[in-house]
C-alpha cells in the first residue's frame, strides 16, 4: 500500500469518555441507525481488568456489531469497536489499528489524547471526535489536535454530564464544533 | 507530530549508518515515540535532530531506547502466570533440562517473575532462561535485578492473584528506594542482544515468551518473528504471547493448539 494514502475513505467516529460517560453511551448507541456508514471507535478509562461490562451492556441494546479491537484490525464500517483496558490505540495509515503499552498518559491507559491526536493526522476531515463526561481533562488536547486537522469536534454540554469536568476542560481550552445533549448525539451521529 | 516523509528519511539513516532496520515497526507507534523523542530533547528544528542521530552514536543509543516501548511490571496478568504455573510448569518438569526464552524482555520483571514460578515449582536449579532484547541497556538492567520500590505493593498483588502463596518480600532486599531481587533467580538467566527483526533462531526451546512486542510491529514482520519462533520450538513446545496478541492468521497457526483460555500455544504438529 501506498504510504500516507487511505486507499478506501473510511468515516469514523471516536467517542472518548470517563466517569459519567457509560450512561451516555448505553443511552445514545442503541437509539443509532443499524445501517451506519461509519465506523465508532470507544475510548473509555476502564478498570485494569478483563471486564467486558461495557461490550456486554452494549452487545445486548443493539443489533450493531460490538466487538474490542484486535492489534492490527481492520477497521470496517457499521462496526462499534471498543478499545481494550490497559492499552493505547494508535491509528495505522493503511486502515488498521495497533495496541501499544506505553506510558499512560495523563494517569490513563487508553488515553484519549493518544487516540485523538492519532486519528487526527490519518483520518482528518474524515474524522469526528466527542468527549463525553470525566473527571480529568484527558481528550482536551487531543481535540485540539483534531481541530487543526479539520476533524469536526464535538463536547458534551457540561451540564447533562455526571462529572461535568472534563467537558468544561475542553470549553477552557478550546471552541468545539458542536456542543451537544446526549440526545441531540444521537440525531447527530444518524446523520453523519 | 514529525511529518511521515521525515521519519521515512531517519529510518534510512539509521540502517545506513548503525545497520538497525525499522521499516516493520508499526507506523503509527514510531512517529508517535520519535516525535516525543523530538520535543523531549527540545531540537530547535528537525535538521540538527536529524545530523545528531546520523553522527552521535551515543545519541542514537538513546534513540533506540527512547523509541521501543520499555513499560513492563512484574506477573503482569496473573491470571496468565495462574495458567503458567497450573498447566505448563508442570509440563516442562518432566524434561530433565527446561529452556525458556523470554523475546523482548525489556527491564526483566516478566523474566523474575518466571523464576519465581520455576523456583516454587523447584524446577528452577534445572533451568535456564535466555533473555533477549534488541536494547543492551535495558538488559543491563535485567541483569542487576533491581526495581523500584513503589512498584513492590502492586506487584506483591498481582503476585498473590498469580498463585503466589510464599511471602513475595522473601524474593528481593530493599534498599533506599529500589529493591534487589535474589541472585539465586538471575543465576539462571542468560542476558543477550537478540534483534528480533534481523537475528535468527539460536537455540530450541521449550517455551518462548514474547509479551507484548508484537504489537509494535506491523503484520509482515510480525510473520517474519512467528517463523523465528516457530523454528526455535521442538514438538510440544510454548508460545506465550501478550494478552491482545494471537498467532491467529499467522503463517505458523496451523501447528498450533492453543492451551486453556489465555495466550498460550503448543506446537503439536
Amino acid at each position: 500500500m501506498e504510504k500516507g494514502k487511505i486507499t478506501n475513505p473510511l468515516k469514523l467516529l471516536l467517542i472518548g469518555g470517563s466517569a459519567g460517560s457509560l450512561n451516555v453511551l448505553l443511552n445514545v448507541l442503541p437509539s443509532l441507525k443499524p445501517d451506519l456508514a461509519l465506523c465508532i471507535v470507544i475510548v473509555t478509562h476502564r478498570k485494569n481488568t478483563s471486564d467486558t461490562l461495557l461490550e456486554d451492556l452494549l452487545s445486548s441494546r443493539t443489533t450493531i456489531s460490538v466487538k474490542e479491537i484486535e492489534d492490527k484490525e481492520v477497521l470496517q464500517k457499521g462496526t462499534i469497536y471498543i478499545t481494550p483496558p490497559d492499552y493505547h490505540i494508535l491509528f495505522e495509515n493503511n486502515g488498521t489499528l495497533s495496541l501499544d503499552y506505553s506510558e499512560k498518559i495523563n494517569y490513563s491507559r487508553p488515553s484519549i489524547d493518544v487516540a485523538f491526536e492519532s486519528a487526527g493526522v490519518i483520518y482528518k476531515e474524515n474524522l469526528t471526535c466527542i468527549l463525553l463526561s470525566g473527571a480529568n481533562s484527558d481528550g482536551v488536547q487531543g481535540l485540539i489536535e483534531v481541530k487543526r486537522h479539520h476533524g469536526v469536534t464535538v463536547v458534551q454540554e457540561p451540564h447533562t454530564a455526571a462529572t461535568p469536568y472534563m467537558p468544561l476542560q475542553a470549553l477552557h481550552f478550546m471552541k468545539p464544533d458542536y456542543l451537544l445533549t446526549p440526545d441531540e448525539m444521537i440525531t447527530f451521529i444518524n446523520n453523519l | 507530530m514529525i511529518e511521515d516523509e521525515n521519519i521515512d528519511l531517519l529510518m534510512n539513516d539509521v540502517f545506513e549508518r548503525y545497520g538497525y532496520d525499522f521499516t516493520g515497526y508499526s507506523k503509527a507507534s514510531l512517529k508517535r515515540r520519535v516525535s516525543r523523542l523530538y520535543s523531549l530533547d527540545k531540537f530547535p528544528s528537525f535538521a540538527i535532530f536529524r545530523h545528531r542521530l546520523k553522527n552521535d552514536e551515543s545519541y542514537f543509543k538513546r534513540f533506540v531506547e527512547e523509541i521501543t516501548v520499555n513499560v513492563t511490571e512484574m506477573f503482569r496478568d496473573p491470571s496468565f502466570y495462574l495458567a503458567l504455573r497450573n498447566e505448563i510448569l508442570p509440563r516442562l518438569g518432566t524434561h530433565p533440562y527446561i529452556r525458556i526464552w523470554h523475546a523482548g524482555c525489556s527491564t526483566g520483571e516478566e523474566v523474575y517473575s518466571m523464576a519465581i514460578l520455576l523456583k516454587e515449582a523447584n524446577l528452577l536449579s534445572r533451568s535456564i532462561i535466555y533473555a533477549t532484547d534488541i536494547n543492551r541497556d535495558v538488559l543491563e538492567k535485567s541483569r542487576e535485578g533491581i526495581f523500584p520500590i513503589a512498584n513492590m505493593k502492586q506487584y506483591s498483588e498481582n503476585y498473590i492473584a498469580s498463585g503466589g502463596r510464599a511471602d513475595f518480600s522473601s524474593y528481593y532486599r530493599a534498599n533506599y528506594d529500589g529493591v534487589k531481587f535474589d541472585e539465586s533467580l538471575s543465576k539462571q538467566m542468560v542476558f543477550s542482544a537478540h534483534n528480533l527483526v534481523s537475528d535468527n533462531s539460536f537455540n530450541e526451546f521449550h517455551l518462548i515468551v514474547c509479551r507484548n512486542v508484537l504489537i509494535y510491529f506491523d503484520k509482515e514482520l510480525q510473520d517474519r518473528v512467528f517463523e523465528v519462533f516457530d523454528k526455535s520450538l521442538g514438538l510440544l513446545s510454548y508460545l506465550a504471547l501478550g494478552s491482545k496478541e494471537t498467532i491467529k492468521f499467522s503463517s505458523i497457526q496451523a501447528n498450533y493448539k492453543q492451551v486453556g483460555k489465555e495466550k498460550i500455544w503448543r506446537k503439536v504438529k
